[in-house]
């Protein structure tokens, strides 16, 4: 055998990333969602999943936190909320 | 596309833009491929042992020879007579492409394995703590090129590595940007639709090393090509096809976004050179959008 060996596909699951967040999380308000698909197709960690409009939602598990949904949103849908925010 | 094939808890930084690159180029490729990736941040950051944020056959190499095991990849797939079927993808940062890796992959478009290389060009060394590369721009505040009293940052433009590949006369070069999600998947897949070797070079805001908001990724990536500094362009068998036409804007838009371009707001003489290289593109490549 050669080299460190990693045999399960996507295993960097078991690293849940979300407690990297400091201050902020987005929420996506789903309610003049276009399902544009931006917020999925820029997301950094890939935590965003959905299909149709209205539908999409955010894993806190991994996000980051970074922002970049709520600031691409056309319709302005998703926003940054305080980190101790209940919903 | 919301099954992904690149998975969340990576350790890439918050807002990171290769990342984004990484999934776009992936998920538009699809699960019957390969991946050779040479060391840097994006090796790092997908593949901490014991972990991988990859679901794709994926293959760790040396900084300077990704280009040449992909080629061993590809020759291994065409004697096993399952080429057609698969895909074969290398991807290296910009000092992997431009600086340490470049005689491999000149090789490997030389001679013309069916692989399609990806630099994702996030404008020096991240993740060794900012270090400039070929493909650092001028006048960039990096640790290895610093502001100071008689100086404004690195002192050479970046290396012209589109033009380079083409020169080689593959089939397809192309440069793109995460600032324009669509436009990369479309030329992944239009460069994996074609046989031979391929370079796609992609822009990738780095939110550490440009010294931005993590949420300002994109827009700055878009920022950069409305400049006409990061032109988006094709060729085809070393001639120029396509261009993304733009209505240029002022350097400063750009610029004044990121930390790592702070020392110019204070100095319009070099701004005057960074827009005379935004120009020169423009009118290199005709970006400008005819009225």
């Amino acid at each position: 055998m050669f080299g460190p060996l990693i045999s399960k596909p996507g295993s960097s699951r078991n690293n849940k990333t979300g407690s990297w967040r400091t201050e902020t999380k987005p929420k996506l308000l789903k309610q003049n969602c276009i399902g544009c698909k931006m917020c999925l197709l820029i997301c950094p960690e890939g935590c965003i999943t959905g299909a149709e409009k209205n539908t999409y939602a955010c894993d806190y598990l991994y996000c980051k936190g970074c922002g970049g949904c709520a600031a691409i949103c056309p319709k302005a849908d998703i926003v940054m909320i305080k980190e101790e925010s209940k919903d | 596309m919301s099954k992904t094939l690149f998975v969340p808890g990576h350790t890439a930084c918050a807002g990171c833009g290769q990342s984004m690159g990484a999934r776009l180029v992936i998920d538009a490729a699809g699960p019957n491929t390969i991946v050779v990736n040479n060391t840097g941040c994006l090796e790092v950051f997908s593949t901490k042992y014991p972990e991988s944020a990859w679901q794709v056959p994926w293959i760790h190499s040396l900084f300077e020879n990704a280009a040449a095991v992909a080629s061993g990849v590809e020759s291994a797939l065409k004697f096993l007579g399952t080429k057609d079927s698969t895909n074969v993808i290398v991807q290296a940062g910009d000092g992997g492409t431009a600086d340490i890796g470049l005689q491999a992959i000149s090789g490997m478009l030389e001679r013309n394995h069916d692989i399609l290389f990806v630099c994702y060009d996030n404008e020096a060394y991240m993740n060794t703590g900012i270090q400039r590369s070929g493909l650092t721009p001028f006048d960039t505040n990096t640790t290895t090129s610093p502001i100071g009293a008689q100086s404004t940052g690195n002192v050479r433009p970046k290396k012209p590595m589109p033009e380079i590949a083409a020169a080689h006369g593959v089939p397809y070069v192309a440069t793109a940007s995460v600032g324009f999600t669509q436009d990369v998947q479309r030329k992944v897949k239009k460069a994996l639709s074609i046989k031979g070797a391929k370079y796609l070079q992609i822009h990738v805001p780095c939110p550490l090393g440009w010294r931005h908001e993590s949420s300002m990724t994109i827009q700055v990536a878009k920022a950069a090509v409305e400049a006409g500094l990061y032109p988006l362009v094709e060729y085809e068998y070393g001639k120029l096809t396509a261009v993304r036409q733009i209505q240029p804007k002022p350097v400063e838009e750009y610029l004044k976004l990121q930390g790592r371009f702070k020392h110019l707001m204070k100095s319009p003489e070099e701004i005057k050179k960074v827009q005379a290289i935004a120009d020169s593109n423009i009118e290199k490549y005709g970006l400008k959008t005819q009225a």
